[in-house]
């Protein structure tokens, strides 16, 4: 990498709020979209937060609200209402005005063909972050070549390249790179991975590994793929119909899960064991419309645990220790589901 | 149904009144007094304060425009200054000719039209779907007054087959459906039939190549379906959206035969437009207008309104 | 890096091309519509360079040479209805005809992609009020709103090209609405907006290289309709005045000749037809050309 310029600042320079600071703090996030005659409770009250340097996943089916919260981070939407701190500091507030923030947080959409201007090169679809934000035109196509280099590809050979082109797998390094061109803290990666063949998406999640570590980048994993979720996640948060359904370490939710739709999930993988497979469909049906959640616990339509309090009365998270909470009654020994009294 | 209708009469309200809106200063965008034509040339600047205020000009234009509206809602379209007479009776009189020679032009052109669309739609890439192509982009490239004078050269200056202007032998104002009267609609019917021809044909391959390449129509074929039931599938499946079309090309056609008939010399509107301007008649041409563009808005509300309750497809929401 | 390797695999051979490079590679194998632009470009040339190639003055008259027909020595396409050469005729003719036809297309392109550009990128109900607005104008058909204007506004060159710029005005807005709402929402704008760009620059930079191919080719494909109803207006002496070589005035003016010369007679019209067939055609062709799933 001798030949290659390095363009990219220490990424530490700029730590604000100290190590134990969340990177990014999410608070009370509702974003309800309105359609015809109806409203889509798309993000329906959602609290989490990411540390400096770790990757967050975040799982669900298809409509669960995962993409929405990306784009609610990524300011494309705007919500509702909630709160976003930033290494502390109220994003859109003084002290971090939006241009600002956007800088230092940016994401990878899925589809790699859309998400790349098909009239621009390779190497201006990298410049252009740089560019708007007052770089050179000689120093950002400097950068743009030293990102294609770091994304695996060769800058010789691929930066005067138009999308249509180039494969998938290196569509999606690029749209990594440009990701990266900002020198962001923060990229949300939005089932980044999910449209490439198995192969590709190996070598792609390695070289996100890797590039975590070369800049010191905190990550938001979207998918619906538990198996890449695990292999990349040091937390999970599991979404069902815009609300957080469980969250914690990612070791103890795969090996334990709390709440009965992570449960559900985990035994729907696919499991290289043959011994192993699952014989029966674990959960049955397609989720309710997000336009008319049903009342109480939202999974209580699907759920095989469901007693009459989860039509009833809202769970909310419960801290259950080690790092995890689940919303779900049995979850909670105060909840006075009847399943907690049999087993007591 | 009945709120979907309802849905757009509603909507099609506001596009109405901005036309009356458009029509009414066309007026006003003319140059010089609207006036002038009738104004002695020796008028006193007493003489023309009284005779624009006799026609309301020295108004506001909002109050103009509002008591134009009230009038045009009473059916009173004011009266044309060159003849006196009431613009409504000239208006309706040439629409009713109008209509005959713009209704038997789109027959045509849908008879021909739909006929080249599915032989070029059916056949794909081969010969005849070049011709049927060649010839829908001839119909919509002719400029159709130039393609009147040649047919008026060849049948009726060279041949001698049929008369070249006019609606019948008696030069009076008026069609008749006899065959006299036939004779004299053939050309401009014809001249005029090329546009809609053009554009029928175009949209009736595309529909039909778009039905043919469907799974449905395979999995008919691979069924064992005959070929005519394969071809009732397609017709059921494009009629709605050809005869639309049919219906929205009727009043372009209306609204757009002043060229033709000028070249005939048709008693229709345009003809009445094309004396309407020349004499700078301006409440002929705007009450002209005016007729032709609210028929051609709600035949295009007619038409929306028919082509959902024909083609379950369409959503009625 | 071992990631290095996927990326080596489909490198293709080829030198890189642009999508309009690769349009116009594509647009020069189109026989059809590389005819069409010939008959077009050499009908244009020979009216800009009219004062060399023509062969007489088009505006001589000679009272003893009216009604000439085709190929008469040294009037090889006739002479008219006041003993001017026809030939000389129809090459100036083309000036003002291909000029009142193709100007309104253009104007209406600038003005017609602003609006549609900005109703579009701007969405919501301003979008929505400039959309019903434009609405009201697809409420008279072409023919008529032209004709209405120019019958109020007079007849004149300028008023003809007025009024059929109002006339493509809206049909134009009306695309480039629809094809700019559609790549606003796309993941490469999405993109650009978070990478901190301001709208005139997201604009500027991927919203017109996308949406300008495909307005223009709405836009060539009005050019035909234009030159027609340009021509039209004229036809009907709403255009240019004579002694103007202009074909729809001659078409006009030739009308009585058509029991003596007919041949004459018709020759404007098929100026006029020759040329907007073939602006369809090259349309067609160019249209097809960029229509590519890349």
């Amino acid at each position: 990498m001798s030949h290659i310029v390095d363009t990219m600042f220490p990424p530490e320079a700029e730590d604000r709020g100290g190590a134990a600071t969340p990177l990014l703090a999410v608070n009370g996030l509702v974003k309800h979209f309105k359609a015809k005659n109806a409203v889509v409770r798309a993000v329906d009250g959602v609290d989490f937060h990411v540390a400096k340097g770790e990757t967050l996943g975040i799982v669900g089916e298809s409509g669960c609200g995962k993409s929405t919260i990306a784009r609610l981070i990524m300011q494309i939407i705007a919500p509702d209402s909630g709160t976003l701190l930033f290494d502390g500091e109220p994003v859109g507030s003084a002290a971090l005005p939006l241009g600002d923030f956007r800088k230092k947080v940016q994401m990878v959409f899925q589809d790699s063909y859309a998400s790349l201007n098909p009239r621009m090169t390779v190497e201006d679809t990298i410049a252009f972050g740089p560019r708007v934000h007052g770089l050179s035109h000689k120093a950002a196509v400097t950068r743009a070549h030293d990102l294609l280099h770091r994304v695996g590809l060769e800058p010789s050979r691929f930066a005067g390249r138009y999308p249509h082109e180039i494969s998938g797998g290196q569509r999606q390094r690029i749209n990594i790179a440009r990701g990266l061109s900002l020198e962001p803290r923060l990229l949300i990666l939005d089932e980044a991975v999910s449209a490439l063949d198995k192969s590709v998406e190996a070598q792609v999640l390695n070289l996100l590994l890797d590039l975590k570590d070369e800049f010191g980048l905190t990550y938001i994993f979207i998918s619906h793929d538990l198996n890449v979720v695990r292999f990349m996640s040091d937390r999970v948060m599991v979404m069902y119909l815009g609300k957080v359904a469980e969250i914690g370490s990612s070791e103890p939710i795969f090996k334990k899960p709390r709440h009965p739709y992570t449960e559900a999930l985990l035994a729907s993988m696919p499991s290289m064991d043959p011994d192993n497979r699952t014989q029966e469909a674990p959960i049955t049906g397609d989720p309710p419309n997000p336009i008319n959640p049903p009342p109480g616990c939202r999974f209580h339509t699907r759920c095989k645990f469901v007693s009459a309090i989860c039509a009833n009365a809202e769970p909310v998270l419960h801290d259950v220790g080690g790092g995890q909470s689940a919303a779900c009654h049995l979850a909670n020994p105060q909840s006075g589901h009847p399943r907690l009294a049999a087993a007591a | 149904m009945l709120l979907y209708t309802l849905k757009r009469i509603l909507y099609v309200t506001p596009v109405a009144l901005g036309v009356s809106v458009i029509v009414f200063l066309l007026v006003h965008i003319a140059p010089g007094d609207p006036l002038t034509s009738i104004m002695p040339i020796d008028a006193t600047a007493e003489q023309q304060a009284e005779m624009r205020a006799a026609y309301g000009f020295d108004k506001p234009l909002a109050v103009q425009y509002g008591i134009w509206l009230w009038k045009v809602l009473h059916a009173d379209l004011g009266n044309s200054i060159a003849t006196g007479r009431p613009v409504l009776a000239d208006v309706s009189r040439a629409v009713g000719n109008s209509l005959i020679l713009a209704s038997v032009s789109t027959l045509i052109g849908f008879t021909f039209g739909t006929f080249f669309g599915f032989v070029a739609g059916y056949f794909q890439n081969s010969p005849l779907d070049k011709i049927a192509s060649l010839l829908s982009v001839i119909g919509v490239s002719v400029p159709h007054y130039w393609l009147g004078m040649v047919l008026v050269i060849i049948f009726s200056a060279q041949l001698g087959w049929l008369p070249p202007t006019g609606a019948g032998p008696d030069g009076s104002g008026n069609w008749r459906p006899d065959p006299e009267h036939l004779r004299y609609l053939i050309l401009p019917a014809i001249t005029m039939s090329v546009i809609p021809m053009g554009i029928i044909s175009r949209t009736v391959r595309a529909l039909v190549a778009d039905i043919l390449a469907q799974e449905f129509i395979q999995a008919l074929r691979a069924k064992g379906l005959s070929e005519w039931g394969v071809f009732k599938h397609v017709v059921t499946n494009a009629a709605p959206t050809a005869l639309a079309v049919m219906g929205l090309q009727l009043g372009y056609l209306l609204g757009g035969s002043v060229l033709v008939e000028t070249v005939f010399a048709w008693p229709g509107t345009g003809f009445l437009l094309n004396a309407a301007i020349f004499q700078r008649d301006l409440p002929l041409l705007q009450g002209t207008i005016l007729v032709l563009a609210m028929f051609f808005v709600f035949l295009n509300l007619l038409v929306d309104v028919l082509q959902t309750a024909l083609d379950p497809r369409i959503q009625r929401s | 890096m071992a990631a290095i390797a996927d990326a080596g695999i489909f490198v293709p051979v080829k030198a890189s091309r642009g999508y309009w490079a690769s349009v116009a590679h594509r647009l020069i194998r189109d026989p059809l519509a590389m005819t069409a632009a010939a008959i077009v470009l050499i009908i244009i040339l020979a009216a800009i360079f009219a004062p060399w190639v023509a062969p007489a003055d088009p505006y001589k008259a000679s009272m003893i040479r009216r009604l000439r027909p085709v190929g008469t020595p040294g009037y090889l396409l006739g002479a008219d209805e006041l003993g001017r050469d026809m030939l000389s005729r129809l090459i100036y003719g083309g000036r003002l005809s291909i000029f009142m036809g193709v100007m309104p297309v253009l104007l209406a392109f600038g003005i017609g992609s602003g609006i549609g550009i900005f109703a579009g990128y701007v969405g919501g109900r301003i979008n929505a009020l400039l959309m019903r607005t434009i609405d009201i104008f697809f409420a008279f058909p072409s023919v008529l709103l032209a004709i209405a204007l120019s019958g109020a506004l007079g007849a004149g060159i300028t008023n003809s090209i007025v009024s059929l710029t109002v006339v493509f005005t809206p049909q134009i807005a009306r695309v480039a609405e629809a094809v700019t709402t559609q790549i606003r929402t796309r993941d490469y704008v999405e993109a650009a907006r978070v990478s901190g760009a301001g709208p005139f620059t997201i604009v500027r930079v991927h919203v017109l290289g996308n949406v300008l191919g495909p307005i223009f080719v709405y836009a060539t494909s009005l050019i035909s309709v234009s030159m027609i109803l340009a021509s039209g207006l004229s036809f009907l002496g709403l255009g240019t005045k004579p002694p103007e070589p202009e074909w729809g005035l001659m078409l006009n003016t030739l009308r009585t000749a058509i029991y003596n010369q007919p041949l004459v007679a018709a020759l404007p019209g098929l100026m006029i037809f020759i040329t907007s067939l073939s602006f369809n055609i090259f349309s067609d062709g160019l249209r097809s050309a960029m229509d590519v799933k890349q």
